[in-house]
Order: structure tokens, then C-alpha cells, then sequence
């Protein structure tokens, strides 16, 4: 029943971001400032963290296959792949679920309690549409690029790692390049878009409604990295299944 | 003019506001009063439609504003101004961003123009020069005048106070009351504001409406105030001895009820 509940509310919270901007310029700015927010503000901990994801999974692969007739360029075939298709989205959007999710949910819930929000519905702006839309939309624009960044940047990890263990760059490079398949991009590019909004939203969604005090507002930041976290995740395999 | 027809708000099954009719006229003063917890914010906050009433209406220059839908609404609000009692100052802006939302949301001058209107208004408020500065900068008193220039900037026609001089001292308060009824004046505004100052009921209080366990208890001018056979209110405005002697100097009459029983 509680789900209905929350579900309803938030198809209601979709719905009434859509309307008319009072002032576009406004509108624009703020949608260039969560961009900003989301990506610049992630652009450091997702590249560390692909970087070195692509080098862990080099040196697994290699490790692992070091004893069999695996040719050697097959590593940067494995680390381009898995990084396209599952770690560049999916560990990203895990990232982003924790910082973005956490973030914005306390933005806004901040905004909530202090009545921030209810200052701009009486100014007559609709805070649906002034907050929740640039995030949302903020999210969607920035996210997908980030991830392709996190692939490039998981990829050369993989490059420098296989160089440390005694494979040769060429060899390397001949892997990335053997049996490229693009459709791998575009689930990649999907996966991220799904993501960015299930990330924003959920976050929206749990900051705008908090009721009650600061307490509060920690609350349903976690609830915001939970959720999206898990959805994440779910939604992972749902692509999977349905593009693969 | 506002209209406020058997007002009953409700949470849950607590009731706080049962059922208050009352207007409030352009041009004057209105001030809603009562103890702390007798629901004057809950009762503003079902004027400007933040809160939904349980029952009863409210009507804005003739048109009921608790039927219409929000976008509707939206259309009434831009003439509205409101002052929230905890100031709801935009933290990711400067005082001097805040002031000037309203203006870059609403209205085509250019930059210049907004400055000058932003000043002219933190002018009024007593707060030259502190623009550049963020609400977690500066102090209560200074974030409610903030919340006074922002409401004002547009001019609107139904301004809305909740307590704005709670948390000033008596000079600044006195400057503020003097600011409200002066534009209030000036612009015909309709001017409605919660407070439990006793020198703003007295100096300011055109119409004084007292709320009191849900319901209107007493309404009236300032001067009515003194000369009141109403015990409640008797006993809520001339609080302590001080004032009841200062009252007994003024109309140099005991009151007709017997204080504090
Ligand atoms: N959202 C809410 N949910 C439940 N009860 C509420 C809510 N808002 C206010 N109340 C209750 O309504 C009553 C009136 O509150 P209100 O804030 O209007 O008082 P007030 O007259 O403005 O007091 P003060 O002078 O201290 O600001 C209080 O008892 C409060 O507990
Ligand atoms: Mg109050």
C-alpha cells in the first residue's frame, strides 16, 4: 500500500515539473548550474575510480589467463568490453547514486524544511518545475558523457596495468580494436540516460516531500542513495535482458 | 479586499483554526495576533493557499481563491508578497540574488534597473551594504529584513508578514513597522501581519484581529484595544504591570473586567 502511495506522489512530482518556465533565462541558468553540480562535482571521484577499475581488471585477466593460450591482446579486448557494456555505467551510477543522490536530496529537503520551496510557490514559480526539472534534466545531459569519459578512462587504466605486467602496448591496442561491436555503445548510452534519471528523480522525490526537521533530512538522504542504488542495479539487469 | 469565510483548518483530528470570518481592506494595517501556538501561521498559510483549509473559503478581491486550481493560483500569486517567520532566504544566493529573484523571474529590466530597485528596497529595510553577503553570514534580525525586501521588491498588491519583527530590537522594529505602514499607505497594499509585539498592535494596529483556542476572539482598531471589556484580551495585550499601568495612564480608566481574574 506505503508503495502506491510514494509511486503515486512521484508520478505527481513528474507531472507538475511540466509547465510553462515563469522566466526561460532563469530556468536555463539553473539548468547550467546542476549540470555543473553533477558533472564537474563527480568528474574527480568517477575518473579515480575507473581509472582504477580498468587497471584491476586488466591485471585480474591477465593473472588469470597468464597460464593459458590466451593471446596476450585478448586483455584489451576483456577491459574494453566489460568497461563499455558494465563497469563504466554501472559502477558510475553507483557513484553518482551516493554523491548526486545524497546531495540533491538534501539540498532540497533542506529547502523543505526551511520553506525555501513554499517561498517559491508563493512568489508564483513552480518548484516542481524550477528545482526538480534542471536536476532531472541536469542529470540526463551530463550523466552519459561522464560515463563515457569513465569508459576511456577504465580503458587506459587497463593500458598502463597490462604495460606494468609485460604486455605489450601493441598488443593491447590490437585488443581494443578486435571485434568492436557498436551497439555496445549505444547500451552504454542507454544504461547511463536510465540511470541519470532514476538517480535524479528518486533524489528529488525524497528531498522535496521531507517533513519534520534536520533529522529528517539525513533520512531520506540515505533513502535517496539506498533506493537509487538498488534501482540501479535492477535496472541493470532489466537492459541487459531486454538489449542483450 | 480579503475575504475569509468560516475558516476551519484541522490536522488530523486536531483542530486549529475552528471556523474565522473576518476581511481585511486595502490600504490599512491588518494585524492578526494571539498567543504563541493559537495558529497565526497556520491561519496566513491557509490564506495564501500553502495550506490547504479543512473547510470554509477565502476571496481575493471578489474572486474565491480556495476553488481555483493552481495554475490559477499561480496567476493571484505573483501579486503577492510574503514574509515566512523563519525568513526562507534562499541559502545558494546572496542577499542581494534574493532580493532580486523575484525581479529576474518576473519582470524585463534590464540589470541596472534591478540593482537599483534591489537597493532602493535593503535601503528601506535599513540594510545598506550588505548585498554581497549570504544568509549563513548574517544575523536573524538581518535575514527577516531581507525577507521584508524580497517580499516588497514587486510591489505587491496582498503583502503577507509572519512576525516580522520577532528577534529585532525596538529601533529596527519600530523602522520596520514604519516601513509596512508607510507602503501599505502609499500603495493601497492590503497588509496583513502576524505579530505578538505589543508596540506594533499599539502604534501600527488599524485592524486587530485576535485569535484565541481556534477562534476569532475580538477584532478592532489599537484604540478600541484600550478601552476593551474583553478579558482574554485584556489580560493577552497588558501582559505585565508595567503595561497595565501605562494603560491606566493613558485612558486614565480602570477597566471595566476585573484583571487576571
Ligand atoms: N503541519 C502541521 N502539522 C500538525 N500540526 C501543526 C502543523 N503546523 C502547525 N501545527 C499546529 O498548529 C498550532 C498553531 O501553530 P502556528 O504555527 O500557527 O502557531 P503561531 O500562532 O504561529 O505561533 P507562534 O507565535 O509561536 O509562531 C500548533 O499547535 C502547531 O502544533
Ligand atoms: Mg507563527
Amino acid at each position: 500500500m506505503k508503495f502506491f502511495y510514494h509511486f503515486g506522489r512521484y508520478v505527481l512530482m513528474m507531472r507538475d515539473m511540466f509547465s510553462i518556465p515563469e522566466n526561460y533565462r532563469m530556468y536555463s541558468k539553473e539548468l547550467f548550474r546542476q549540470m555543473n553540480g553533477i558533472g564537474i562535482g563527480s568528474l574527480i571521484i568517477v575518473g579515480v575510480i575507473s581509472l582504477f577499475v580498468g587497471a584491476v581488471t586488466a591485471l585480474q585477466f591477465s593473472y588469470q589467463l597468464g597460464s593459458t593460450f590466451f593471446p596476450e591482446y585478448m586483455i584489451g579486448f576483456i577491459v574494453r568490453d566489460t568497461m563499455i557494456i558494465e563497469l563504466a555505467p554501472t559502477l558510475s551510477g553507483l557513484v553518482l547514486a551516493g554523491k548526486v543522490g545524497s546531495n540533491v536530496a538534501g539540498e532540497l529537503g533542506t529547502m523543505r524544511i526551511s520553506e525555501q520551496i513554499d517561498a517559491l510557490e508563493i512568489m508564483g514559480v513552480n518548484p516542481q518545475g524550477y528545482l526538480v526539472m534542471p536536476k532531472i534534466l541536469g542529470a540526463i545531459f551530463i550523466v552519459p558523457p561522464l560515463i563515457v569519459l569513465s569508459a576511456m578512462l577504465g580503458i587506459f587504466g587497463g593500458y598502463l596495468a597490462a604495460e606494468n605486467y609485460g604486455i605489450s602496448p601493441a598488443n593491447y591496442q590490437k585488443g581494443l580494436l578486435y571485434l568492436f561491436d557498436p551497439f555496445n555503445v549505444v547500451i552504454m548510452t542507454v544504461k547511463s540516460v536510465i540511470f541519470a534519471f532514476l538517480i535524479a528523480s528518486v533524489a528529488c522525490y525524497q528531498g522535496f516531500f521531507v517533513k519534520g526537521g534536520a533529522l529528517d533530512i539525513g533520512k531520506a538522504s540515505t533513502r535517496a542513495v539506498v533506493f537509487s542504488s538498488i534501482l540501479v542495479i535492477f535496472f541493470d539487469y532489466i537492459v541487459a535482458l531486454v538489449m542483450t | 479586499m480579503i475575504e475569509v469565510k468560516d475558516l476551519k483548518k484541522s490536522f488530523e483530528d486536531k483542530a486549529i483554526l475552528k471556523g474565522i470570518s473576518t476581511y481585511f481592506e486595502p490600504g490599512k494595517t491588518n494585524l492578526v495576533i494571539g498567543t504563541s501556538g493559537s495558529g497565526k501561521t497556520v491561519f496566513v498559510k491557509c490564506l495564501v493557499g500553502l495550506l490547504q483549509p479543512t473547510s470554509g473559503s477565502v476571496f481575493y478581491d471578489g474572486i474565491e481563491f480556495t476553488a481555483l486550481s493552481n495554475r490559477e493560483k499561480k496567476q493571484i500569486r505573483t501579486k503577492i508578497g510574503m514574509l515566512f517567520q523563519g525568513s526562507a532566504l534562499f541559502d545558494s544566493m546572496t542577499v542581494e540574488e534574493n532580493v532580486m529573484f523575484p525581479l529576474n523571474m518576473f519582470t524585463n529590466l534590464t540589470a541596472k534597473e534591478k540593482l537599483n530597485r534591489v537597493n532602493f528596497c535593503l535601503e528601506r529595510v535599513n540594510l545598506v551594504g550588505a548585498n554581497k553577503k549570504f544568509p549563513g553570514e548574517i544575523s536573524g534580525g538581518m535575514m527577516k529584513r531581507v525577507g521584508i525586501a524580497r517580499a516588497i521588491v514587486l510591489n505587491p498588491k496582498y503583502l503577507f508578514c509572519d512576525e516580522p519583527n520577532s528577534g529585532l530590537d525596538p529601533q529596527t522594529s519600530l523602522r520596520i513597522d514604519d516601513l509596512l505602514s508607510d507602503i501599505t499607505h502609499e500603495y493601497q497594499m492590503i497588509t496583513i501581519i502576524n505579530t505578538h509585539d505589543m508596540n506594533s498592535v499599539m502604534g501600527m494596529g488599524e485592524k486587530v484581529v485576535f485569535l484565541h483556542q481556534g477562534y476569532k476572539e475580538w477584532e478592532g482598531s489599537s484604540q478600541e484595544i484600550l478601552h476593551t471589556d474583553n478579558e482574554l484580551l485584556y489580560n493577552f495585550i497588558f501582559a505585565s504591570e508595567f503595561l497595565k499601568q501605562l494603560r491606566k495612564g493613558i485612558t486614565n480608566s480602570t477597566p471595566l473586567i476585573k484583571p487576571d481574574k
